[in-house]
This record gives C-alpha cells, structure tokens and sequence, in this order.
C-alpha cells in the first residue's frame, strides 16, 4: 500500500514536469500539443481509493491550468475523466475487471488499446470544449480533438512501454 | 437524518465528483469572462519560477534572430537621431524634462508564450516591483504585442493580440479611419480590423498602427499591413484581415508602455458619464 502511494506521488510530479517542460512546447502544426500527463488517471491502482483519485486528478489539472493560465479547464476534464475511469473499466474489460485483476502496463491487446483510447478522448473533448467555449467554433474544437488524441495516444503507449517494469 | 447520513455516505464519490466539477467549472467560466480577476494564473511565484527557468535555457536558440532585431532597431533609432539635429547642430526635438513626460517605458522579456489555442496569454519576468501594473500596454520593436491582465511581486501575464477577447483601437495610418483589431481566432499570422466606415479608402499593403483613442498604447505603433479586404454583409462596415508584422510565435525582449495621464483620463471620463 505505501510503495504504491510513493510510486503514484513520484508518478505525478514526473508527468506532470515532463508535460510543462516538454510537451506544452510542442505545437506541431501551429495547435497541436499532446498531453501525456493524463497517464496518471490512467495508470492509477484499478482497486485504489476512488475519493483519492478524484483529488489527486482535480490538482493535477489545476497544476496544468496555473501553467497554460486556462482557469479551470484541466481540473474539470480530469475531474470527469478520474470519475468514469470504472464506467470506461467495465465497458473495455467486462463486468468482472475488479475480481481479474487488471494490469494496464501488460502487453497492448485490444481491451487495453480501448480503454486507454475512450479516456483520451473523454478528456480532450471535455478539454477542448471548455478551453475554446464557442459554438461557432464547432468544427476546430471536434478537429483538435481528433489530431490531439492521435498524439497523445501514441505517446501514452510508448511511455507505457518505456517505464513498463522489466519482467524477471 | 439517518438517512440523510446514508445518502452521502452511499454518493460520496459522487458528490465529491460534482464538487470538484463545480469548482473548475466556475474557474473556467470565470477566466472567460471579461474584466475578472484570474486566480489560477501564471504569474504566480511557483509557475513563473519554473518558466524563468524553462527560459533560461531556450533563450539560447534564438540568440541570432534577437541580435538582428535589436540591430534593426538601434538604426532606426539612430535615424530619428541624427535627422533631429538641424544646421545649427543643436537637437530640435529637445527632450522633454522629467516629471512633465506622458509615457514611461519598462523593459521586460517573454518567458512563455502561448499561441495554440484561442485565448493566448504570455508571461513576462518582471512585475510590480519593475514598476509593471495591470492594462498596461506591451510592444517591442517590430509592433504591438498585448496588454498585461494581471501581475505579481516579479511576474505577469500578458493576454495577447492572438485572444479572441482581446480588442486594441487601431487606425489605417493613410487615412486616419478608426476600427477595432480583433482576432478571428484562426490564424496566428494575422488579425482583423473591424468595423472601418465605407468613407475609407483601403487598398491592400496599407500599414495599420494604434489609434490614438486609446489611452492604453500611444498613437502610431504599428500593427500590419492589409491583406485582404472584405464587406461585412450585417453592417455594412468594412472588414480588414490585417498581416502582423510581429511573428507572435518567437517573441523575446518587449518593452512595457505606461501612459501615465491614463488615470486622469480615465477619472474625467468617469465624471462625465455619471453626469
């Protein structure tokens, strides 16, 4: 229990330094930034404290609005995307994904590839519609969200490859 | 009661979602919109440290863009000087002496930069303490830049030309004709002038600096050159896309502009329309 609570810690301040150092400065293309530091909410215990989740990813958000100065943009998609974590756990791996546990960091199989493509794009959606807030602006925000998810979907999985434990 | 009790208990998740949700929610709707003080910002001591830092080391990319810059300018500068001096070799724009000037000028520098999404702000190291207030107006050498939003003790936040909220009173140089720069939100290389009367006689390439109506940048900064020219069907204005000189993705040392008879304007107009 306290080495996960470490590792998550660690995991927080590591994805979110890399996202305000690196990846905010991307802007392929002149718009696109991926946003890989929502892998914390992604990769968070499958059975750990649902309460703790929704604060950790409120500040993780916050953290990232102080930096890009959106208000509350982050916070709220990742608020949202913190709370239908188990609603998007039940849809890619069954009803049963608490009793099998789930390891989000194995092989890249089909389940998996979902679960981490739905929580992408429920959090750029949500991301997108709040930061830009217009309607007539519709179409940039549905485009945003396509690119940007691409992005940041392909970085998520090479991280995931990258800090995947070795196996023994 | 008890059954208030096990309600929250059961929704604890829930309600706590809702909380959470409510509260970046009233963040968001509060930094959209105007004239609202921003809590969440990055002129605060923790993110500026870390951007002054970021900065530190991507300011060495473009050393030689910069350098030509500030060369450009020193001539121009130079120009002004030396053609000010008259046959007799004393300097006929005598300058003014101190306590009497309108405008000061501070000296700053970009150390974060947004232009990716619709409301851009940039964050400038310096702040109250070098003298940097909120409404102020900040240019450099090539045009103008934005209008600070909000300071701290050593830094502060700029929203920028490329802000769909953001609107600067500007003039085409030639003819004197005012309209309001804003930006469609689309291109970083350009803005729009807006509402120009159908009196005024556009043609594309025409330089567009600040009107002096505003009491937050002085008259003839420049701004652009038209690019295009379209009729607005609604009101029958003309709509102007006007091409930046400044290239608002690279952007280093600024200048801050503070129009120190803004006040008093200000105060007289405030009389005026509580009359």
């Amino acid at each position: 229990m306290n080495s996960t609570f470490i590792t998550n810690s660690l995991r927080f301040v590591m994805l979110l330094a890399i996202q305000v150092v690196i990846f905010n400065n991307i802007n392929f293309l002149g718009f696109i930034n991926p946003y890989p530091y929502i892998l914390f909410i992604i990769l968070y215990p499958v059975n750990g404290n649902k309460a703790g989740l929704l604060m950790a990813s409120f500040f993780l958000g916050l953290i990232m609005d102080m930096f890009s100065n959106s208000g509350g943009v982050h916070a709220a998609a990742c608020v949202t995307l913190a709370y239908f974590r188990p609603a998007f756990f039940r849809f890619s791996f069954g009803v049963s994904y608490e009793y099998q546990t789930v390891k989000i960091t194995d092989k890249l199989s089909p389940e998996r590839f979902s679960f981490i493509l739905i929580a992408v794009v429920t959090h750029h959606l949500v991301l997108y519609l709040l930061e830009i807030f217009r309607f007539n602006f519709i179409w940039d925000i549905l485009l945003r969200t396509l690119l940007s998810t691409i992005f940041t979907l392909l970085l998520c999985i090479i991280i995931i490859y990258l800090i995947k434990p070795s196996k023994r | 009661m008890q059954q208030i009790f096990n309600f929250i208990l059961k929704n604890s998740n829930k309600l706590l979602f809702l909380l959470l949700l409510g509260i970046s929610l009233s963040l968001t709707i509060q930094s959209h919109s105007y004239h609202r003080s921003r809590y969440i910002s990055s002129a605060n001591a923790f993110t500026g440290f870390v951007y002054e830092k970021i900065n530190n080391v991507k300011e060495y990319l473009n050393l030689r863009e910069q350098n030509n810059q500030l060369a450009f300018e020193n001539a121009e500068l130079k120009k002004l000087l030396y053609n000010g001096v008259d046959s007799l070799g004393t300097n006929v724009s005598m300058p003014k002496p101190s306590g009497l000037e309108n405008i000061k000028v501070y000296n700053a520098k970009v150390i974060n930069n947004t232009f990716n999404s619709k409301e851009n702000y940039l964050t400038l190291l310096g702040g109250e303490k070098d003298g940097l207030k909120a409404d102020m107006g900040v240019v450099n050498s090539l045009g103008v830049v934005g209008i600070i939003e909000k300071t701290s003790s050593s830094y502060s936040t700029v929203q920028s030309v490329l802000n769909v909220k953001s609107q600067i009173n500007a003039k085409i140089k030639k003819s004197n004709h005012f309209g309001s720069l804003i930006w469609n939100g689309r291109n970083v290389g350009f803005a729009q002038l807006i509402d120009v009367p159908r009196l005024a006689s556009v043609r594309k390439g025409d330089t567009i600096v600040t009107g002096g109506r505003s009491e937050i940048f002085p008259e003839n900064i420049p701004i652009g050159t038209i690019d295009k020219v379209y009729i607005d069907k609604a009101t029958n204005y003309y709509t102007l896309n006007v091409r930046l000189f400044n290239d608002m993705t690279n952007l280093g040392h600024v200048y801050v502009i503070e129009n120190l008879k803004r006040a008093e304007i200000q105060k007289l107009e405030e009389e005026t329309k509580n009359e």
